[in-house]
């Protein structure tokens, strides 16, 4: 079989980091090709230069036979490559039609199209109504506007960055299906993830690279999720001890919670109640835009609810605002690290004080204690191995990994009673991402309760004593994490949003 | 290929190389359009910037200079601070001209008594008064969610009104003839706002301006309340998040400013205007939005860029009437300047780049 796309030697660096050294690796027609590897091991850099985003330092890529070198997206599409972004670039207000219409060189009437884009996706299995406003849409089905937007192209390589990151399990069947009928009929992908299981029963062919190089390649099938684990991450990974305590007494309520939603493409809290005890984890699972955000707000106090809804130890802290919670140790790390949990143009220091004022005693009849606000910062950094020149440096300045230490450090150090977190360790490798959750884990054993907020199942399964989901703003009841299958989990986030018989006819 | 490129963080050496960057670049594009007017640019340049400083003339400019920008720095520095937390007081101009009525109206109530309490009572009655028109825009804002920037600029129209209508009415001078405008303040002791060294143009509304540009940067540095302003203009989600309250930091930001309009109009209608009269106001309110921004905000930066802007225009009056230019040009000249300034800005966040285009 001859590769229809065949990469050499390609080498992309940037001042201070070599993102990709030497690549090579072939993909044939119809191949499902897993591209593994870690956060920042360039895989993403990788699919940017064969996209025509990025232009390689030195390497060839030959095309069918022909040399390839897209300076454009353009060019790469016109060549029948077609990339589907882990972040969608949708437009909310407008319509699936309009949205596809707008990244079409040439768009067709908007009759024609909207007949084809119904053509494509029930031939595919991808249910999609085009005047359907893609505002109102969830996650999955953004995503399918974002699948059919490429299918019309008739790509011969379809790139996928990430893809299953925002799907319920259910919705990952759809996905899959839909990429094994594409391959079956001859179209090769080029699949991005970091999640075995998902590598391990679609792909036939995986590359594994680590900090830029080409470190394996294998057939995924062939291997345990556990060798694909080592040849990613290349050393013993330490899972967080989970020593299971005796739950306490209930440290935080939550009692028919109910929040209109803050903006029209916000969600609304619907009749939330549960209860964290001391010492317990309490993981929320939940594809992501169904409540998360609103619900970190309305523990934290960014939003504040009507009587009793939220208690600690029993007594209301509904009205309470973020800083008399902070003086309870109800301490929460948002999702979003900068413009949220930190100020992207603000120094270290200054963000230590952001949440740190109150209960680190950071200011005396409101003046600014600086240097005691540098030294809580320097232990927040040293504490939590966050690398940077110095505390004067603006966040901004951090990766993404390292400023999410730095958020969640500065809870943790806070000594909470109630920690509330969105995402704990989104973008942050491997070894640093365990060294969060085991600082989590500390917390609960020290007598915290902890309501860990997060997409990935897999961190949720390994740290929480109890699960429950979000669905449309509303909250399955907490279940003991233990024992919980995957089958199960799905449907308590809510099945694949009223798309089971997608597949019927071709399952 | 030419290109700007962000950096990590801002540079500290161009954020205060700009500046002077800028005066340096409004010099040679004002002195092209000098010449093309058929003026020598050296001298024009030499008149507005030098002469009022070290000229054969000076002793007279220099006083002009501090009377000048006094209520510039004065109002820019309550406006800085609504401005860094994204607040948009642009009606300080209304705010001057009710804080001159009000702290001259409590004053003349008092006509003709000497007691040394009128001149306190005038000042507190003329930062109430710039206080309350501010809070006109503030509570509608966070009321009804009006936009402040249209409300506060609407009120600049109204006070003008009023203006008008105190100074042939309610305030008009009983022996003025019939004359519109109030009695004359400077010549009634008790509520003469006077020079507090003869000659140096130093008086009271400078002395409270500097005492802002020192208490505003003491804020904006120590305490709490900078940081919260500070942090709200960076990131109103993040300042939700540490639990600044938005309403209340309306009210205040509107308020201070406002207060510190109303303090400058009191201070100019009791000092070098001397009366309450149709045209009294002249445009300070407006000039400050430009001296808060060439200072950036910052408050000693103001004090600098106040100084600026009273030299421009204390010598782009010198080069009208010595030089024979259009006042046209000298307004050019000056809107050159913020021009720059701003252009020049980039370099603090941007670097540039020469060379092929990458994309990352």
């Amino acid at each position: 079989m001859t590769a229809l796309l065949k990469i050499e030697g390609l080498t992309k660096a940037y001042p201070g980091v070599v993102a990709n050294d030497d690549v090579s690796f072939e993909i044939a027609p119809g191949q499902v090709h897993a591209l593994l590897g870690e956060n920042g091991a360039g895989k993403s850099t990788l699919v940017k230069m064969i996209y025509g985003l990025v232009k390689p330092n030195s390497g060839t890529m030959t095309l069918r036979g022909q040399p390839f070198e897209p300076p454009e997206p353009r060019a790469a599409r016109a060549d029948g490559v077609a990339m589907v972004f882990q972040h969608f670039s949708l437009f909310d207000a407008l319509s699936v039609a309009e949205n596809i219409a707008l990244g079409m060189e040439n768009p067709p009437p908007m009759a024609e199209l909207a007949q084809r884009i119904s053509d494509v996706s029930t031939e595919y299995g991808l249910p999609l109504s085009p005047d359907m406003t893609v505002g109102d849409l969830s996650a999955g089905e953004r995503q399918r506007v974002e699948i059919i937007r490429c299918l019309l192209q008739n790509p011969k390589l379809l790139i996928m960055d990430e893809p299953t990151s925002v799907l319920t399990p259910q919705e990952v069947q759809i996905l899959f299906a839909t990429l094994r009928q594409l391959s079956a009929e001859g179209t090769a992908i080029l699949y991005i993830s970091h999640k075995l299981e998902e590598i391990r029963s679609l792909c036939d062919q995986a590359t594994v690279l680590r900090l830029g190089k080409v470190v394996g390649r294998c057939d995924p099938r062939q291997k345990s999720a556990a060798e694909l684990a080592e040849m990613m991450v290349g050393s013993e990974l330490r899972p967080p001890s989970r020593t299971p305590a005796e739950p306490g007494a209930p440290k935080l309520q939550v009692t028919n919670l109910s929040l209109p939603a803050p903006s029209a493409f916000g969600t609304a809290l619907r009749d939330i109640s549960f209860t964290v005890h001391a010492g317990e984890v309490l993981g929320i699972g939940g594809v992501a835009g169904n409540g998360q955000d609103e619900l970190l707000s309305a523990l934290s106090g960014e939003a504040a609810t009507s009587g009793a809804t939220v208690r600690l130890n029993g007594q209301p802290i509904s009205t309470l605002g973020p800083n008399a919670r902070r003086a309870l140790a109800v301490l929460a790390a948002p999702e979003e690290r900068l413009g949220h949990a930190a100020a992207p143009n603000m120094s270290l220091i200054e963000n230590a004080l952001l949440t740190g004022a109150t209960r680190q005693n950071l200011t005396r009849n409101g003046f600014i204690d600086w240097a005691a606000t540098r030294r809580f910062a320097e232990q927040i950094i040293t504490r939590f191995d966050v690398r940077t020149p110095g505390p004067g440096n603006a966040a901004r300045a951090l990766s993404g990994g390292n400023l999410q230490k730095f958020v969640i450090g500065r809870e943790v150090l806070q000594t909470p009673e109630v920690l509330v977190v969105n995402q704990p360790t989104w973008g942050v490798d491997a070894s640093a991402a365990a060294a969060i959750r085991q600082s989590l884990l500390d917390l609960a054993h020290n007598g915290a309760a902890l309501v860990v907020i997060s997409q990935d199942l897999d961190e949720l399964m390994e740290i929480s004593d109890r699960f429950a989901a979000l669905n449309e703003g509303r909250l399955s009841a907490p279940r003991p994490a233990q024992g919980l299958s995957i089958e199960e989990i799905g449907l308590m986030m809510g099945g694949a949003h009223g798309m089971e018989v997608a597949h019927h006819g071709t399952a | 290929m030419v290109r700007l490129e962000q950096r990590p963080s801002p540079s500290a050496f161009w954020t205060y190389a700009t500046p002077i960057l800028a005066v340096l670049a409004t010099m040679v594009a004002g002195g092209v359009l000098f010449a093309l007017l058929g003026t020598n640019p050296v001298a024009v340049i030499r008149t507005i910037f030098w002469d009022p400083l070290f000229g054969e003339f000076a002793f007279y400019y220099r006083g002009q200079l501090l009377v000048k920008a006094g209520p510039l720095i004065l109002i820019a520095i309550g406006l800085s601070m609504g401005f860094r937390a994204g607040i948009w007081n642009i009606g300080a101009e209304g705010q001057y001209i009710m804080g001159a009525i009000c702290g001259a109206g409590a004053g003349l109530a008092f006509y003709p008594s000497e007691s040394f309490l009128i001149f306190p009572v005038m000042i507190i009655a003329g930062a109430l008064g710039g206080w309350a028109w501010s809070m006109i825009p503030a509570i509608l804002k966070t009321r009804f969610g009006t936009n402040e920037i249209l409300v506060s600029l609407m009120l600049v129209y109204v006070a003008e009104n009023i203006l008008a209508s105190v100074s042939s009415g309610l305030l008009r001078n009983p022996e003025g003839q019939g004359f519109p405008g109030s009695r004359n303040l400077r010549n009634w002791d008790a509520a003469a706002n006077t020079e507090i060294i003869t000659g140096s143009g130093m008086h009271w509304g400078v002395v409270a301006a500097f005492i802002a540009v020192i208490l505003a940067y003491i804020t904006l540095s120590r305490h709490m309340l900078g940081f919260q302003i500070r942090l709200t203009g960076e990131s109103p989600r993040a300042a939700r998040f540490a639990s600044v309250n938005p309403t209340a930091l309306i009210l205040i930001c509107m308020g201070l400013s406002g207060a510190l309009a109303g303090l400058a109009g009191l201070f100019e209608v009791a000092g070098p205007a001397g009366q309450i009269s149709i045209d009294f106001n002249s445009g300070y309110g407006f000039t400050a939005i430009i001296v808060a921004f060439l200072g950036r905000l910052n408050p000693i930066g103001i004090l600098l860029a106040g100084l600026l802007l009273a030299l421009t225009y204390i010598g782009g009056e010198a080069a009208q009437s010595n030089l024979g230019l259009p006042s046209a040009a000298i307004q050019l000249f000056q809107g050159m300047l913020l021009f720059f300034l701003l252009a020049m800005d980039v370099f603090a966040n941007f670097r540039l780049r020469f060379g092929r285009v990458g994309v990352s």
